[in-house]
Parts: C-alpha cells; sequence; structure tokens
C-alpha cells in the first residue's frame, strides 16, 4: 500500500487506482461529430445552427507532407453538446451565465438517470412529469441537491429521419412538462438537465406555456443543459459521476463537448 | 434520312476511354462574334452600318465602302447549299477521328457563301437554313440544317457532336429539394435522358416535395449535400464517371440586403451553398466529366448551372442573395475555362424572382419550374452557354448590355417597391 | 471614274538563267537551305557572283521567322531592291513582273528570283493550320481538310455545273504524269493509268488521291536583267512578250468558277500581239485539276464550261498537239511550297530557250505560263499569267 511517509491516502489516488483496475469505468456518453449527424431544425426565417463540416488543410501531401490536419465549422449546439444560461432569454441577465465563466466545478457532479424507455417507445412525445419523477425518487431515493439529472429514452439509437423525427406539425420527441423542470430546479436544486434528443425540451415544446419550458427555467435560474446524449444505457440509476466541460468560448452560449460519467460497477 | 440514335451499349471496362481532342480553336477576336452569338443560339453577322453589306468571313472593316462600323445583328438564316464534299482525311485529330465529315458552301439569302458543316439529310441544291453552334473547341461554327426539319434530325453525328442532347445520356440533379427538381426530372425523362440521379441532402429533414421524388420513375435518389466536402467527393467517386450532365440546382436564397440583416449568418449559408457549393462540386465532378467529353455517344456534355440573373446586377431587396450569385457567376467562368479542354459545356439558365417560397411576396412575373425545365432542355439541345428565362431576366440583360451603369441606377431604384 | 493607261511592254528585258533543284519528299534543313542551293545554281549557270545581284525577290511559306529582308544578311547580299512575295503559285509571274520593271527602270541590274521551301514532317498541318486569317476562322475549323477540302468543294460544283466527270480531270492528270516520266527530277516516277487514278483512295468527295499535289522540300530560281547584259554574256534568255495580275476577282461569284484572268486575258494576248492558238505550249497552275480547267477556259483556249470536252478532244502529253505542264506539273513533280508557283514558269524559260532536255517540245517558242494561288478562305485570290517567247531550240 502507500508508503507511510507520502501524502496520506486520499479519495483521487483511490480514484486514479479504480480507474486503472476497471473498478471504476469511464463511460462515454458522447455522439461522434459527423456531417451527417442531425441538428436542431427552426422555422426558415429564424437563422439556424451550423451544421458541423470538416475541411482538409493537409493529408501527408503536397499540401503538408508530414502532418494531416483539419480545420472545422459548426454551431455552439451542434451534436452532442452543453447549453449555459446565456443560451435563453430568460438567463440573460445572470452573472457567471456563458461557459468561459461558469464556476468550472459545476461541471463535475452526480448524476441521476430517469429511465423513461418505456413510456418513450410507445409514445414519441411522451412527457417527463411530476408523477414520473416522484415514482422514480420513490425507488431510488429523493434527487440530491447538485445533481445532474438525465432523461433516458433510448432515443439516441434513432438514426435518420426517425432521430427529429418531423411531421407537418414540427418535430416529435419526449421531453419535461412545465411542472416536471419547476419541480426538478426550484424544490430539487438540480445543477442541470439532460436528454437524448436534440433538445432539452419535447419536439413540440413550443406548445407549453410558457414555450419551451426546460429551457426558460432551466437557465433562467443559472442552471445547465446537456443534449444528444449517448449511451445512457450504461449508467446506473444512481451513483455515477458527470464530466461535461463545455469548450472556454468567449461569451459563448454553449458548445459541443466530450461528455462522460464514471460509473463504479457493482461488486 | 438520319438514323435514330440508339441506347449506347454498356462501357467496355478493359478499353482506355478516348481522350478529348478538338477542332482547331483559333480564331481572330471579329470572328469571335460567331461564338458570342452561338453561345445563346443567335444567328448574327456584320452588317455594315454605313453602307449596309453583310460580312462574311467575318472582319474589321467593310469589304463594300471600308466602314469600320460593322456591329453585328440577328440575320436571316436561309440560304441554299450549292457544293459540297466529305472529307476523309484530315491533319486534325479530332477530325481524323471522326471521318467521314461532311461541309459544304451555302449561298445565304442575305448575300455572302459560307462554308458550314453540313446535316446528312442535306443535299445539294436543297433549301438550307444557318444555325450557329458552338463546337468541341468552344467556338462558333456553323452549320446547315434542312430548312424544314426531318426526322431525328437532332441525330445526326455531326450534330450531336456540338450539341448536348440529354438523349440517352445520363443527368445528375444536385439538389432535391429544390421545388424545381421534378419538373427538371420530368423534362429530362421527357428528353429520353437514360438515368437522372437526384442528390438530397439531410434526409433526416424531411421537404415537402420529397416521397412525389422518391416515387418518381426512372431516378436514383443519392445523398449529396454540396456544403459538405466529403459527401461531395463520396458521391463522386460513386457516380463521377456516370455523369454526362450535371444540373446544379442547389440554392439558398433569403431575402434582405446589408442591412437587412443584422448578422452575416444567412449571408454565409448563400456563399456556401451558391458558391462553394459550386465550387465543391466542381473540384469533384469536373475533372471526371472533363476526362470523358470524348466517350462515345453518352460522352460527358454538360454542365448546367441555374443562376440567379442578378448575378449580373444586384437587386438591393435580395442584396446578399445576388452577391452570392455573382460569386457564382464569376466561378461559373473558371469552370468553363477548366472544363473547356474536354468540350464540357457550361451552361447558365438565368431566371428573375422564381415562382417559391421565398419570392411568394413578389410581384409577377415570375419564373415557375415548368418554364426553367423548358429553357434546360432548349439550352441543351442548342449546345448554349447563356439562357435568360421569363420576362425579367431577358429584360435584364438587354439593359445591360447597353449600359451596366444605367441599369445599376435602374436597379436602386426598385429597392423596396417589392419588385 | 475609271482611270486608264497604256500599260508600257518589256521590251528589251529578258528572263534567264532558270535553275531548279531537285525536289525531296521530307528534308531536316531549312528554307534558307534550299533557297540557297537555287540561288547559287542559277547565278553560278549566269557566270555571276553573288555580289553581281543587286535585286532580289523572295517567295516562302517556311522562311519564318525570317523573310527576305533576314534573308540578305543571312546570304550576306546588298541589294538595293528587294521584294518578299507571298503569293503561293502566282508568286513566279509576280516576282517576273515586279523583277522586269525593276530592271526597265534602272532601280536594279540584276534581279534574282527566287522560292524555295523546306517540308518537315509536320510542315504541311502546320502551314493549314495557320494559313491566313480567314481560313483560320471560316475554313479550318470545318473538318479540317485544308486545301482539299476546300477545291473539293470547287471540284463538286463545277462538276453539278459544267457536267465534268471524273474522267475529265483524270485525263489531266495521266497526261502530265506522262510528261513527268520525261523528268529525271519529278518526285512521281512510274505512269499513272486512268483506272488507278479512278479507283484512287478518297480525299475529300469528289478529290481522290492523284487530285492532289504531294508536298516536297525544292526550290526554284531564275535572273531578270537586260536583254544587251544576257547576250554579252551569251545566256540564252526568254522574252516577255505580255503579262497580267489580278486578286480578289469576281468576288461576288457565290463559289469559284472563274479566276482573275477571266479579267485581263484580252490585255494579256493583246499585249504580246499574239493568239491562244499561237501558244507551243502552256503551263498551267496545277494545285487541281479543276483550276487546270479554269485557266485553259479563262486563258482563252476553250468557253467557259468547255474545258472537259476541251481535254477530251485534245492530247496533252509532250508530243501532243496540246503540250500542256510538259514537266509533269506539280501533280507528278510535286509541290514544293511556294516553288510551285516558279514551276511551271521556269519550265517554260527553259523550253522557249531549247534547254528543256528530255521534256524539251520541238520547235516551242511562245508558251504561256499562267499562276494560281493562295485560297484565303473558300477562293483562290491569285491570278497571272505571262507570255514568254524565244528563238527555241536554234
Amino acid at each position: 500500500m502507500s508508503d507511510q511517509t507520502a501524502a496520506p491516502s486520499s479519495t483521487l489516488s483511490d480514484l486514479a487506482l479504480s480507474l486503472a483496475s476497471g473498478a471504476i469505468q469511464v463511460v462515454d456518453l458522447t455522439h461522434t461529430l459527423d456531417p451527417d449527424f442531425p441538428v436542431i431544425v427552426l422555422p426558415p426565417e429564424f437563422g439556424q445552427c451550423a451544421r458541423f463540416r470538416i475541411e482538409e488543410i493537409s493529408a501527408y501531401d503536397h499540401r503538408g507532407p508530414a502532418w494531416k490536419w483539419h480545420n472545422f465549422t459548426c454551431g455552439e449546439h451542434t451534436g452532442t453538446h452543453f447549453d449555459a444560461p446565456a443560451h435563453w432569454i430568460s438567463g440573460r441577465d445572470l452573472p457567471n451565465n456563458s461557459v468561459d465563466s461558469i464556476p468550472v466545478e459545476q461541471f463535475v457532479g452526480p448524476v441521476c438517470v430517469i429511465d423513461c424507455t418505456e413510456g418513450a417507445a410507445a409514445d414519441d412525445d411522451f412527457e417527463l412529469t411530476p408523477q414520473v419523477i416522484i415514482a422514480w425518487e420513490r425507488q431510488h431515493g429523493e434527487i440530491p441537491a447538485g445533481s445532474w439529472v438525465l432523461m433516458r429514452t433510448d432515443w439516441s439509437a434513432r438514426r435518420g429521419a426517425a432521430y427529429l423525427n418531423m411531421r407537418e406539425d414540427g418535430p416529435h420527441s419526449p421531453g419535461p412538462t412545465p411542472d416536471a423542470i419547476r419541480l426538478l430546479v426550484d424544490e430539487r436544486q438540480i445543477r442541470g438537465f439532460g436528454t437524448e434528443t436534440v433538445g432539452t425540451d419535447a419536439g413540440q415544446g413550443v406548445h407549453y406555456t410558457p414555450p419551451f419550458p426546460a429551457h426558460f427555467y432551466l437557465h433562467g435560474a443559472g442552471r445547465l443543459g446537456l443534449q444528444c446524449l449517448n449511451n445512457l444505457s450504461q449508467l446506473p440509476p444512481t451513483g455515477a459521476i458527470l464530466i461535461a466541460t463545455p469548450l472556454k468560448i468567449k461569451q459563448g452560449t454553449g458548445s459541443p463537448l466530450r461528455v462522460i460519467a464514471l460509473v463504479q460497477e457493482e461488486r | 434520312m438520319t438514323d435514330p440514335l440508339t441506347q449506347p451499349p454498356k462501357k467496355n471496362p478493359q478499353i482506355r476511354t478516348r481522350v478529348p481532342t478538338r477542332p482547331s480553336h483559333f480564331r481572330s477576336r471579329a470572328a469571335l462574334g460567331i461564338a458570342a452569338a452561338a453561345a445563346e443560339g443567335r444567328f448574327m453577322l456584320q452588317v455594315c452600318a454605313d453602307c449596309g453589306v453583310v460580312q462574311y468571313p467575318p472582319r474589321d472593316a467593310c469589304c463594300g465602302c471600308l466602314s469600320v462600323e460593322l456591329p453585328w445583328q440577328d440575320v436571316s438564316s436561309t440560304g441554299r447549299l450549292i457544293a459540297e464534299t466529305t472529307v476523309r482525311t484530315s491533319t486534325n485529330t479530332y477530325f481524323r477521328e471522326r471521318t467521314p465529315w461532311r461541309v459544304g458552301t451555302v449561298r445565304l439569302a442575305i448575300g455572302p457563301s459560307v462554308i458550314c458543316h453540313i446535316h446528312g439529310d442535306l443535299a445539294v441544291d436543297d433549301e438550307a437554313r444557318i444555325v450557329s453552334l458552338l463546337d468541341k473547341s468552344g467556338q462558333g461554327v456553323l452549320f446547315a440544317v434542312p430548312a424544314n426539319a426531318t426526322a431525328n434530325m437532332e441525330d445526326d453525328p455531326q450534330m450531336r457532336e456540338m450539341t448536348c442532347d440529354p438523349k440517352f445520356r445520363r443527368v445528375l440533379i444536385t439538389d432535391a429539394r429544390n421545388e424545381n427538381t421534378p419538373a427538371l426530372a420530368k423534362a429530362l425523362a421527357d428528353a429520353q435522358a437514360s438515368m437522372i440521379f437526384i442528390g438530397e441532402a439531410e434526409s433526416w429533414r424531411p421537404y415537402p416535395g420529397q416521397q412525389a421524388i422518391h416515387a418518381m420513375a426512372n431516378i436514383e435518389v443519392l445523398p449529396l449535400d454540396v456544403t459538405d466536402t466529403r459527401s461531395v467527393a463520396e458521391l463522386c467517386g460513386e457516380i463521377g464517371g456516370k455523369t454526362d450532365i450535371l444540373i446544379n440546382n442547389a440554392r439558398f436564397v433569403r431575402p434582405g440586403g446589408i442591412t437587412g440583416r443584422d448578422d452575416v449568418v444567412f449571408a454565409r449559408e448563400e456563399m456556401e451553398v451558391n458558391y462553394f457549393g459550386l465550387l465543391r462540386l466542381a473540384q469533384a465532378f469536373g475533372p471526371a466529366m472533363r476526362g470523358r467529353g470524348a466517350d462515345g455517344d453518352n460522352s460527358a456534355v454538360a454542365w448546367v448551372n441555374m443562376m440567379s440573373v442578378h448575378a449580373w446586377s444586384n437587386s438591393p431587396d435580395y442584396g446578399l442573395f445576388s452577391a452570392s450569385s455573382a460569386a457564382a457567376l464569376s466561378l461559373s467562368q473558371n469552370l468553363r475555362a477548366e472544363l473547356w479542354g474536354g468540350g464540357v459545356r457550361v451552361l447558365n439558365v438565368f431566371t428573375g424572382p422564381t415562382e417559391d417560397e421565398w419570392h411568394q411576396p413578389l410581384p409577377p412575373p415570375k419564373v415557375t419550374p415548368e418554364a426553367i425545365a423548358r429553357s434546360m432542355i432548349t439550352g441543351l439541345r442548342g449546345g448554349l452557354e447563356d439562357v435568360f428565362v421569363g420576362d425579367v431576366a431577358k429584360d435584364l440583360i438587354e439593359r445591360w448590355r447597353v449600359s451596366p451603369k444605367i441599369l445599376e441606377r435602374e436597379m436602386i431604384e426598385t429597392m423596396g417597391t417589392g419588385s | 471614274m475609271t482611270i486608264r493607261h497604256k500599260r508600257q511592254a518589256y521590251d528589251g528585258i529578258v528572263a534567264v538563267s532558270p535553275a531548279s533543284v531537285p525536289y525531296q519528299r521530307f528534308s531536316k534543313e531549312a528554307a534558307h537551305w534550299w533557297i540557297a542551293r537555287a540561288l547559287r545554281q542559277s547565278i553560278t549557270a549566269a557566270a555571276l557572283m553573288p555580289g553581281d545581284i543587286d535585286g532580289l525577290t523572295v517567295s516562302s511559306f517556311t522562311l519564318f521567322p525570317d523573310s527576305a529582308v533576314g534573308l540578305t544578311q543571312h546570304l550576306g547580299l546588298s541589294p538595293r531592291w528587294l521584294d518578299d512575295i507571298p503569293m503561293g503559285g502566282a508568286c513566279g509571274v509576280a516576282a517576273l513582273r515586279r523583277a522586269a520593271r525593276a530592271v526597265q527602270s534602272g532601280d536594279a541590274n540584276v534581279v534574282a528570283c527566287v522560292a524555295g521551301d523546306t517540308n518537315h514532317v509536320d510542315s504541311f498541318r502546320r502551314t493549314l493550320s495557320s494559313f491566313s486569317r480567314f481560313a483560320q476562322d471560316a475554313s479550318y475549323p470545318y473538318g479540317a481538310g485544308g486545301p482539299n477540302a476546300c477545291f473539293a468543294l470547287l471540284t463538286d460544283h463545277y462538276m453539278r455545273q459544267f457536267g465534268a466527270t471524273r474522267e475529265d480531270f483524270g485525263s489531266i492528270c495521266v497526261a502530265q504524269r506522262q510528261n513527268a516520266l520525261s523528268n529525271p527530277h519529278a518526285v512521281m516516277k512510274s505512269p499513272l493509268t486512268m483506272d488507278q487514278y479512278l479507283s484512287a483512295r478518297e480525299i475529300s468527295d469528289p478529290i481522290a488521291l492523284f487530285d492532289c499535289v504531294m508536298p516536297v522540300a525544292g526550290a526554284e530560281a531564275f535572273l531578270v536583267m537586260h536583254e544587251e547584259d544576257a547576250q554579252s554574256t551569251g545566256l540564252p534568255y526568254a522574252h516577255i512578250r505580255s503579262t497580267i495580275e489580278r486578286h480578289n476577282a469576281f468576288p461576288d461569284d457565290p463559289i469559284q468558277m472563274r479566276g482573275g484572268w477571266e479579267m485581263d486575258v484580252d490585255e494579256l494576248y493583246a499585249m504580246a500581239g499574239l493568239k491562244p492558238s499561237d501558244m507551243d505550249l502552256v503551263q498551267t497552275y496545277d494545285d487541281y485539276p479543276v483550276i487546270v480547267m479554269m485557266q485553259l477556259e479563262d486563258l482563252g483556249f476553250c468557253g467557259k464550261g468547255e474545258a472537259p470536252a476541251f481535254v477530251r478532244a485534245h492530247n496533252l502529253t509532250i508530243g501532243g498537239d496540246f503540250p500542256h505542264n510538259t514537266s509533269g506539273g506539280q501533280l507528278s513533280a510535286g509541290q514544293p511550297g511556294a516553288a510551285g508557283g516558279f514551276l511551271g514558269l521556269v519550265e517554260a524559260i527553259r523550253q522557249v530557250t531549247g534547254k528543256a532536255g528530255p521534256t524539251q517540245v520541238p520547235g516551242a517558242r511562245n508558251a504561256l505560263a499562267s499562276g494560281f494561288g493562295m485560297i484565303n478562305y473558300d477562293r483562290g485570290l491569285c491570278s497571272g499569267a505571262i507570255i514568254l517567247s524565244g528563238s527555241g531550240d536554234d
């Protein structure tokens, strides 16, 4: 074990050992940034989210003989991405509301995963309601303050047009009701909310009051959002640690990022 | 009697593709007036402003009175074939590969005798009509056809060399999402194109015509996003060698001039689709098409760009879209130069405001997809370079040719008037 | 207002010292080399030195980037009279006309007239593609058949208009080949039968192989001087009885059916005081048989359209009743570029001075040599003719 004269054994050194041994797994909750991955689509008069695009600069060739590199472009909200409070009008005046100013400790925290897969399989517009949350808490205990809360729907398995699931009246995908998000934000004091779909709100979220309640209430309270998450099926309902560090973009409202979780294996 | 063209056989993959060669491309500056007229399908000659004598071959001073005022004018194309020969051997590789080749002397009703290519259905003493065409060197030549159209006239081998007829050719339309795609596809099918590929971007995002397009017969929808370099390269890798005619109708348009928008977001998208999209397509498909410019009856033959006539003169209410169109127009000239060596024609189809959602509040006349499709077919069958569709486009280019500066003033005066 | 004055005769001016450098199918040498050989041959035969030449005319298609000027320094000449004559098949007639006036006026005493061209493997193709502005703009793009295609059009029209047959054209070619067999320098060395002519490889319908000249390298030259100077040197000489020249005649003819000779033929014979029937031999410019026929018509030997009947009715060989192109013409001797425009004239000088050797027409005293050339677009623009007289083979 550790040398008595060295630094006393700490949680971090235990963490290092656990990571090395596999007792703690690192789970990737991120989709690959790919030109073909759908992005949110707004009414055509509005500015749109840039798609991910990548251009070769050189590839060990006459443009650069010994190296390969690319330039890429995308929006702050392309692919698996982070929403900062500055992203929504309700959070516009809060202090430290952009990705470069959010205190960095907020990016790491415990995560609760609410399994809505059955409901989402039956109903594209499945709603996360206070009832669903309470039912989950009865099983797994009250959601601790400062948690990340993720709505698991296994929507990440969808491909192509099924992902945005656009119909004549707009997109149809699961999300929280205004009451549900108010419960999480105001009463449970969550750190942030995340989904497998392209938004923290339901596809038909425009029709709630207020429209897009997840954005409205989360960011209005200075909380964070995560979208286009993947592999939530590999997370336990509680106990994992979520790490979501957006790019430090000057006055940025979000960014594509690598979202990972540390999961302790069952003994 | 012209034998009707038959569907070309499948290409033999063991045999080297014939490299494009071309007729002599040298012309004096005056003679380039024939090409300028042919680019629009017009037969024009110099007519002396002082004494009215019609000049041919094109020249610098009137052969009647020495005047140097020799404006080009549309002239009557009728005449009579008075002599013919069939060339069987030539020092020029292009013709050497294509003998026997008929040429003749036509005496025009307006005066001069012209040496011209002659159609297989035309015999000495027949009444003839002269058509200006662009040959495989991209230069203007005169082609005599029977005064009255004959059956399968367009299938004459010499004529097919100088036109871009879609019959039995394979076509790529780059943007399924454009409202004009169904009309373009139908027109090409009616013109007996043998295969129509349609590029579809972002299939994860539906669009109104999607089901109808997928239901069309004899078309294949393939993924293509002109804003994605890799997507363009991948499609070209698959079908670049089968693309005989490329129709680029990808377009991003929004209303607004400089101060009508507060940012460059839509302007970037306009450039990304209208300019960079064309550039990506050109970098990928250009070399493939140029290399197949002499590849049999279904050779690569034309690149068509659907373009706004406001590429020529900015329309302030669509000022940023106009600017991206101007960029595309200049780029299409670069493309024309680069496809030159393969004898592949670049045809720009210019329209004024089109009949679609982004021009919805504008008053008529607006150009329908069917009108665009008809003009495209006419342009391809004539081997043209510039086609102006609809009253607005025809009017604009006429004014531009007289004075771009006067037109600029007139365009500014239209600002905000909804026209 | 038509301005007209009487033309001066050429009395006392003579052509001497005809020189021909044997033709070669292909040559690695430059035109300068060929021209120099012809000049040297002609000057030497006149017992002169290069420094005795004080006038020079030059005709060549392959001298580029030089013209006559460059040639003076190249060959070490310092003439006081110099002319570049780019008239193709009419350059011999034109050269003699200009040289004669220069000597007559005293501007020069001994003018050397020379034409020469080399023939590299790609000379023909290069010459065709940049022959003239109108050819570049308005005929070469149409099948690139070159002069063969243009003359095929004329031949096609002539045949339809006047009923000429391929046999009629063939009889000219066959007779010339017969004459060529007496010319040791002719490139074609075997007889030509009518069957061979008719079944020859098609070039550009209705023209076939034996209607076309073979481009070769070669050179021709002669000198022009005062009669008294020729006499004091003991040189055989030919008098110039008359000349004509015309360019771009009949521009409104829809297609060429006649040449400029028709405009000026009466003057040709009037100035010479002779008639067509006084000619002991005729050298036409024979780039194609159809042009031979036009010359026979336009130079007064028969009416327009009657040349087919004429050639059927006459024997065009050296020993026949109408000796024509006695050395075989270009169709059998080869076309040495611009020197083809000298070929008939040089042979005519030999004939009327009795020095033609194996091709001599017995007793020949009067000869007509005709030039034609420069198919600029759709027709030959230059035409000319000369009547020469000599004392024959006395």
